[in-house]
């Protein structure tokens, strides 16, 4: 057995497999400490607050490694960060306060939008806010003061009037170009500020302003339609996808073997019953069923994955087992424990299961991506755990958005890359395993 | 083998033999197809009742038949002029004293155990019920009607499909199991870990390649939009519109497929007999052919049976991706707007076409098959 292993280590491709499968294994043990499941649960059900600091379908941010003309990535400045300068004078009827927001703008192309998310306390009436913004060659444009609410969101690319005074570009593309200069196409890169004045008219109230340039990529995985985080489904959907395949994979080998170990041992009636049980198997759809069942009953994942293992008990596994099973069967050792006297039972699990171990570990790993390519099937025919972020949810999102069509290829490759390695890993290793555990041809 | 051994001994008989061989070897190959036939429509029966007794768990099946009945009954009373005088108690009266009676006579009283028999014999002849919301583009809202249409488009798909894979499959393996251990022959080796990825899978990244980027070819559809008069134009643009789902479902097998039929071939090609022909002298094509092609065939049906038999199960997740309007497609479109009864109907009739093929699979397997047509074990 030892042996063996050490054996297996000498094809450089279950290297690769091993590694990309501990790999998957470390991703998921962080993404469920860094996220617990409530919380990435709610967080995929997705509200505005959530996630309203990010870009709709932005890529990711590693795309600019391969851009020449780098792409704006968004630029989220909260109120208690420390570049923000925040200068408040008491007057005789409330507050004045100044407010400094300085950023870095050092992209090829323009920002998608801008958004100034003010929070104000106060007692009865509103402040009262101006703004202008500084561009690195020292161009100040004001824009037009307002009320604002407890919550306030001020959008720079929806205010006409900012836009008529930028030459009829929205905020986003005028405030970032010289607009004396014919070069409209490309933004000065530098340090831009924005200057934020409030007024309130009591003691007690307080502003605060947090800043969100969006950008056209978003983190590490980028953003859907709903400006969801992709990373949060990607790393969830490590471990679902290695749960779902690998209780599928034990679930059917299990009982299988233990059906194939029955039919072979006890033969006659019992045999030719369970093959014709195996057969009419083979005429129920398996995918069909399972979307019956999905559309019928519930399509929590469990009760797919109870339904996945009862809809193979009596698989194709069964027949292969079933003959592995008869050439034990007549091995010497057999005979002498039944001829000691043997129960049955001790027979097929203590004496022919164990035997058959070794064989069917190959088989084994090879059907783990089988099932976790299912559940995304699944999820793609929209029949998925409607509560979890699965890597095939974010598929069947990109589909029916139109990902495809509208060049947002980001969102289908990244789940894509993800179940294929973790498909190649099993089988790569699985195929390995087979080689070495049963050759076949190898003394060819 | 008594044959064979008959034919040497006795070459005096030899005028006749031939006509009486071949008429022994077609009754024993109707007897094993006819056999066949027998078992697996029993297994069909089965596996329909078992698919009506999942689906009626929810009470679903009865459903669909109230429904039915409740909508034909009041339509029946609305069209009907006599029934315009009665008042609107008389005529709902008058509709539950009807619809009472036809579920009586179709048996819907009954204690399920019978129900489930009369389901059982609706399905079997595909008496399926109407859908709720989809309709066939004729606009029958028969299930029978939606499923008779969408058939074809699928048969036409997966039967190119699997006869390309079969041939590409057949005779690289065939060659390859010539070149043990050739670089081309480690080449699929390596690439047969690409197989654990099912075709669908691939078809996005193909739309992606040659759809979005390339703009080469259709993002999906059987056909361009609106279809082409003439024969030859359809023709053409139904070929462009399944080039990628039949590239992505070469893709997803050919290198197993590959790589385990020639194994297969290596398998039989060690064989004494195989030796022997080669001591005699014969031609490396007779061997290949006479020799190791076809004891192999059989095994190598066998599995391509499974193969087919999975390419019709993962019809609809393929059929979505692809936009194709066929049998897949139309279930998970049930799926998605609840249309029980074609969501049973399509089950019914994926398992009709398992053993369908299952059955076909068969024929084949007895007419390559040489203890079939010898007879003997």
């Amino acid at each position: 057995m030892f042996k063996n292993i050490k054996e297996i280590f000498r094809y450089p491709s279950v290297i690769f497999g091993v590694a990309i499968i501990i790999g998957l294994l470390i991703l998921s043990v962080y993404a469920v400490i860094s996220i617990p499941y409530a919380k990435a649960v709610s967080l995929w059900r997705g509200s505005e607050a959530d996630w309203y600091q990010n870009p709709k379908t932005a890529g990711p941010v590693w795309l600019n490694w391969f851009r020449k003309d780098k792409l704006p990535v968004t630029i989220d400045i909260k109120p208690d960060d420390e570049v923000i300068t925040k200068t408040v004078t008491e007057t005789s009827s409330g507050k004045v306060i100044d407010i400094t927001i300085p950023f870095n703008f050092e992209a090829d192309d323009f920002a998608d939008d801008m958004a100034m998310y003010f929070t104000s306390s106060f007692d009865s009436a509103p402040p009262f806010v101006g703004m202008s913004v500084i561009s690195p060659d020292g161009t100040e444009t004001t824009i037009s003061g307002f009320k604002i609410d407890r919550k306030f969101s001020y959008r720079f690319d929806q205010d006409k009037k900012l836009t008529k005074k930028l030459k009829n570009l929205v905020a986003s593309q005028g405030l970032f170009v010289d607009l004396k200069s014919d070069n409209l196409t490309k933004p000065i890169k530098g340090e831009y500020t924005i200057k934020i004045q409030a007024i309130t008219f009591d003691k007690n109230s307080d502003v605060n302003a947090e800043l969100v340039v969006y950008g056209q990529l978003c983190g590490w995985a980028g953003t859907d339609i709903l400006r969801r985080d992709l990373g949060v489904a990607l790393l969830w959907g490590t471990p679902i996808a290695l749960m779902f395949g690998l209780l599928a994979a034990v679930g059917t080998t299990l009982t299988q073997l233990i059906i194939a170990g029955i039919s072979a041992w006890f033969g006659g009636w019992v045999d030719t019953l369970l093959q014709r049980i195996t057969e009419v198997n083979m005429v129920l759809p398996f995918l069909p069923m399972l979307m019956m069942i999905g559309t019928f009953y519930s399509r929590s994942i469990f009760v797919i994955l109870t339904a996945v293992i009862l809809l193979s008990i009596f698989g194709q596994g069964v027949l292969t087992f079933r003959s592995m099973f008869l050439q034990v069967k007549e091995s010497p050792y057999i005979e002498a424990a039944r001829s000691y006297g043997a129960s049955n039972r001790r027979i097929i699990f203590q004496y022919m299961v164990p035997r058959l171990i070794p064989m069917l570990i190959p088989q084994f790993i090879v059907l783990i991506p089988s099932y976790v390519f299912l559940e995304a099937s699944l999820a793609i025919l929209g029949l998925g755990d409607p509560t979890l972020p699965t890597w095939g949810k974010v598929i069947q999102d990109a589909e029916s958005n139109g990902a495809l069509y509208q060049g947002w290829y980001y969102w289908v490759i990244e789940p894509s890359i993800l179940l294929m390695l973790t498909g190649l890993a099993f089988s790569v290793v699985g195929y390995a395993l087979d080689r070495v555990f049963n050759p076949r041809l190898r003394g060819q | 083998m008594a044959d064979s051994t008959s034919i040497s001994v006795a070459p005096t008989g030899s005028q006749e033999k031939p006509a009486t061989k071949s008429l022994s070897t077609f009754l024993r190959v109707t007897k094993y197809t006819g056999a066949r036939l027998l078992s697996l429509a029993v297994t069909v029966v089965i596996g329909l009742y078992l698919t009506i007794l999942i689906a009626n768990m929810g009470g679903y099946v009865d459903t669909i038949r109230l429904a039915q009945i409740r909508e034909e009954v009041n339509a029946g009373i609305a069209g009907n002029p006599a029934f315009r005088t009665l008042t609107q108690e008389q005529r709902v009266n008058l509709a539950n004293e009807r619809i009472q009676s036809r579920v009586h006579a179709m048996g819907m009283d009954q204690p399920f155990i019978i129900r489930s028999f009369i389901y059982l014999k609706d399905a079997v002849i595909l008496n399926l019920g109407r859908a709720y919301n989809m309709a066939s583009n004729s606009g029958s809202n028969e299930v029978r009607m939606i499923i008779i249409e969408r058939l074809p488009p699928t048969l036409i798909l997966f039967g190119v499909a699997d006869l390309v894979l079969f041939f590409i499959a057949l005779f690289t393996a065939l060659g390859l199991s010539r070149k043990y251990g050739s670089w081309w022959d480690k080449l699929i080796v390596v690439l047969t870990p690409l197989s654990s990825a099912p075709g669908w899978f691939y078809g996005i990244f193909l739309i992606l390649i040659f759809a979005s980027v390339l703009k080469i070819l259709p993002f999906g559809d059987m056909v361009d939009a609106p279809p082409p008069s003439g024969f030859f134009p359809y023709l053409v643009s139904l070929l462009k519109h399944m080039v990628l789902p039949i590239f992505a479902y070469t893709l997803s097998s050919i290198f197993l497929s590959i790589f385990s039929w020639r194994t297969f071939f290596l398998i039989y090609s060690s064989e004494d007999y195989v030796e022997m022909a080669k001591a005699k002298g014969l031609s490396d094509k007779d061997i290949q052919s006479k020799y190791i092609l076809r004891p192999t065939l059989p095994t190598i049906i066998t599995n391509f049976a499974l193969l087919v038999i999975s390419s019709w199960v993962g019809a609809p997740i393929f059929e979505t991706v692809f936009n194709w309007p066929g049998l897949g497609r139309a279930l998970y479109k049930a799926v998605a707007l609840y249309d029980t009864p074609v969501i049973i109907g399509e089950t019914v009739i994926f398992s009709y076409l398992l053993a369908i093929t299952i059955f076909l699979l068969d024929i084949v397997y007895a007419l390559v098959d040489p203890r079939v047509k010898v007879g003997g074990e």
